[in-house]
């Protein structure tokens, strides 16, 4: 039984492909996506017009988009920085949570320092708590082997438990006081709003500037320092990494702890930029950081673009938002982003792999 | 006697345990032909929106409907395991992101709920439900009774499969070649046994247990749909194929475990126990995390019977 086509390894991989192989996939899932509406009995030319009217044209709808996208551009990074060290951490949802518990308790407690200073011990607050979250993950996988992809997950559903406990069924901090018999979620004080800058009439959350500089920090610790060269060493081959005496154990504890506080980060950042209060329902319907995966996987992993990426996922996310109803449902938006992530999955092989014909193996078809 | 807390726990234990079951029981064919499906989760609430427009659409006498509305979760089940399958088999993609991928694809905010939506599952509630059997008129029998003779057909159904399914792996000629492929692709292949389909028929098949699984949520524990209503259910299912090395005798054991975990918040809600639901919510997700450390740092070094080649896709040396 022979395939009709087959792949042939490229044995050198042109740069432009970096750039193009994601934009097709990006049409592929598009495609893909107008089949799954056609099946459905949609008119997908329709949809797809409203998504963009409502995601992208416009300087009002961009501005609620960048702000849809800043958390995703955190929890972008959150996958890129570990999937590049083959470290499955799937727990960017779990670390964005514990991220928005550290900054809400920052933001309620200090009622009298100002802004700058806060956005900072909030940004801090959310990186740590996010980071030593993912580090358990990390020290788990470090001393005893224990499969990351899972742990993190579980992690996930405690700490979504966690916040749900603090705000709905019981009198924890992060519960409004004057809320009584309908719990509602405590808000930060006003002086720990965080700024929104207005740059030709569109609102540039100041939260967005920082995951751009994440972006470009990440970018020149995995590809200019000697952390990231190790790094670089261990995810493409663990056993010549210890031959080379870098210290495995370590390095996946670190990488796990920086992937968490980026996702820490997109928490504090939802926060102290959007909504003010931590809210157990709301972060566990936007999804942030399984949306970060899509996010990742698109960019390629390359953490910059990652940033920009997650500009697409987020006027995503704002248009079905904002669409919501009962003929645009919302499970329509995580299909579009599943169907995506596949195409980008499946793109990967064109960047490794040329696909020829079986039948005629002296004609080559370029992929 | 029969509402003694100790065998209403017990009961409840295989109620629950049942759906972890069949979604575990996929895991360890999926994963004994060398290929890891991590879209468990997905394919369950797919299996589980289609098990309910099937119990809403399909006539004809309340066994025929509910025997259906399986068959249809089963059949969707397989039919999202097939894209897997085309990923991680034809395409050789990364396992793991393809299986993420159909998780989100699929997931609680993902295609099951949009067909919930779009089709009007969502909208009016389950009429049929799987329900349970008094077997031989035993169900009253002391201690034994609710255990053994008052579970649902889909239970009794994982009975017989788990008894099939040992057979099927370790006595049978299919198995042993199943086995080979997952050990060692390239002596399989050698063999002539032919790998991609061994993989291609128990991926799909994986899937379709998965949906059965999956049709136990939504017409049997809640019985409605509800988004995202298996809560982590197709996770704890492909830890529990590692606590079961890979075989479906304890898996089964380990799926009741977990399924009295998950019991135990609604059981003692109904005693009117006073602990912390949120505390009993998060203790199956809490256990599973203990559980996979303790098994692999017991075991590291002997792991008990991880396939060799799991995770890796097969390519055949050319020339």
């Amino acid at each position: 039984m022979r395939s009709p086509l087959r792949l042939e390894r490229r044995l050198e991989q042109p740069k432009r492909l970096n750039w193009v192989i994601p934009l097709i996939s990006l049409v592929a899932a598009l495609i893909l996506g107008a089949i799954v509406l056609w099946v459905t009995g949609k008119n997908p030319f329709e949809v797809y017009q409203r998504i963009f009217e409502r995601g992208f044209a416009g300087r009002r709808v961009f501005s609620d988009s960048l702000v849809s996208a800043t958390p995703l551009a955190f929890t972008g990074l959150c996958a890129a920085v570990a999937f590049r060290m083959g470290l499955i951490n799937v727990g960017g949802e779990g670390q964005l949570y514990m991220g928005s518990l550290a900054a809400t308790w920052v933001g309620i407690t200090f009622d009298n320092i100002p802004t700058g200073l806060m956005i900072v011990l909030m940004a801090v607050a959310g990186m740590s708590c996010g980071g030593l979250y993912a580090g358990i993950v990390g020290l788990l996988r470090a001393r005893f082997g224990t499969n990351e992809i899972i742990t993190s997950l579980m992690m996930n559903y405690l700490a979504a438990i966690l916040l749900t406990y603090l705000v709905y069924n019981s009198f924890s901090y992060w519960r409004d006081p004057v809320s009584g018999n309908f719990p509602s979620p405590r808000a930060i004080t006003q002086r720990a709003e965080w700024n929104t800058f207005a740059i030709f009439e569109i609102g540039l959350p100041i939260a967005f500037l920082m995951a751009i500089a994440m972006g470009f920090i990440i970018w020149f610790i995995y590809k200019r320092t000697r952390f990231g060269f190790e790094v670089g060493v261990i995810a493409d081959s663990p056993k010549a990494a210890r031959y080379a005496g870098i210290r495995t154990s370590s390095t996946i504890v670190l990488v796990m702890g920086l992937s968490g506080a980026m996702a820490g980060l997109g928490g504090a950042a939802d926060v102290g930029n959007f909504r003010r209060y931590m809210d157990p329902k709301g972060l566990e319907l936007s999804g942030y950081g399984y949306t970060g995966i899509v996010v990742a996987a698109l960019a390629r992993l390359n953490p910059i673009a990652s940033v920009f990426v997650a500009l697409l996922m987020g006027g995503l996310n704002n248009a079905g938002y904002s669409l919501r109803g009962p003929d645009f449902p919302s499970g329509l938006v995580g299909t579009l982003q599943g169907l995506i992530l596949f195409s980008a999955v499946a793109g990967e092989i064109l960047i490794k792999y040329r696909v020829k014909s079986n039948s005629r193996p002296s004609e080559a078809v370029a992929a | 006697m029969n509402s003694n807390l100790f065998i209403i726990i017990i009961s409840s234990a295989i109620f629950y345990g049942t759906p972890l079951f069949f979604a575990a029981l996929g895991g360890i064919l999926t994963e004994r032909g060398g290929v890891l499906n991590l879209g468990v989760e997905g394919t369950m609430l797919i299996g589980a929106v289609a098990g309910a427009w099937g119990s809403q659409h399909v006539g004809g006498s309340s066994w025929m409907t509910i025997t259906m509305a399986i068959v249809i979760g089963m059949l969707a089940g397989g039919l999202v395991s097939t894209l897997l399958a085309f990923l991680c088999i034809t395409l050789k993609v990364n396992q793991t992101v393809a299986g993420l991928a159909i998780t989100i694809f699929a997931g609680t905010v993902g295609l099951s709920s949009y067909f919930a939506k779009t089709w009007g599952v969502s909208e009016s509630p389950v009429t049929r439900q799987i329900r349970k059997l008094d077997v031989l008129g035993l169900a009253d029998t002391p201690i034994l009774g609710p255990i053994f003779f008052n579970q649902n057909i889909l239970t009794y159904l994982s009975w017989i499969l788990c008894v099939a399914s040992s057979i099927y792996l370790f006595r049978s000629r299919f198995g042993l070649h199943l086995r080979a492929v997952g050990e060692s692709p390239a002596t399989a292949d050698a063999m002539g046994i032919n790998v991609t389909r061994y993989r291609y028929l128990h991926t799909i098949f994986g899937g379709a247990l998965a949906g059965a699984g999956g049709v136990f949520y939504s017409l049997a524990i809640v019985p409605n749909w509800v988004d995202g209503m298996t809560a982590g259910a197709g996770w704890i299912a492909i830890a529990l194929v590692i606590f079961g090395f890979w075989r479906p005798g304890l898996t089964l054991v380990g799926a009741y475990l977990f399924g009295a975990l998950q019991s135990l918040s609604s059981t003692l809600k109904a005693r009117n126990v006073s602990i912390s639901g949120d505390l009993l919510n998060a203790l199956p997700f809490f256990m599973t995390i203990v559980v996979l450390v303790l098994v692999s740092s017991r075991f590291a070094h002997r792991r008990l019977g991880a396939p060799a080649a799991l995770g890796v896709p097969y390519e055949r040396e050319e020339r």
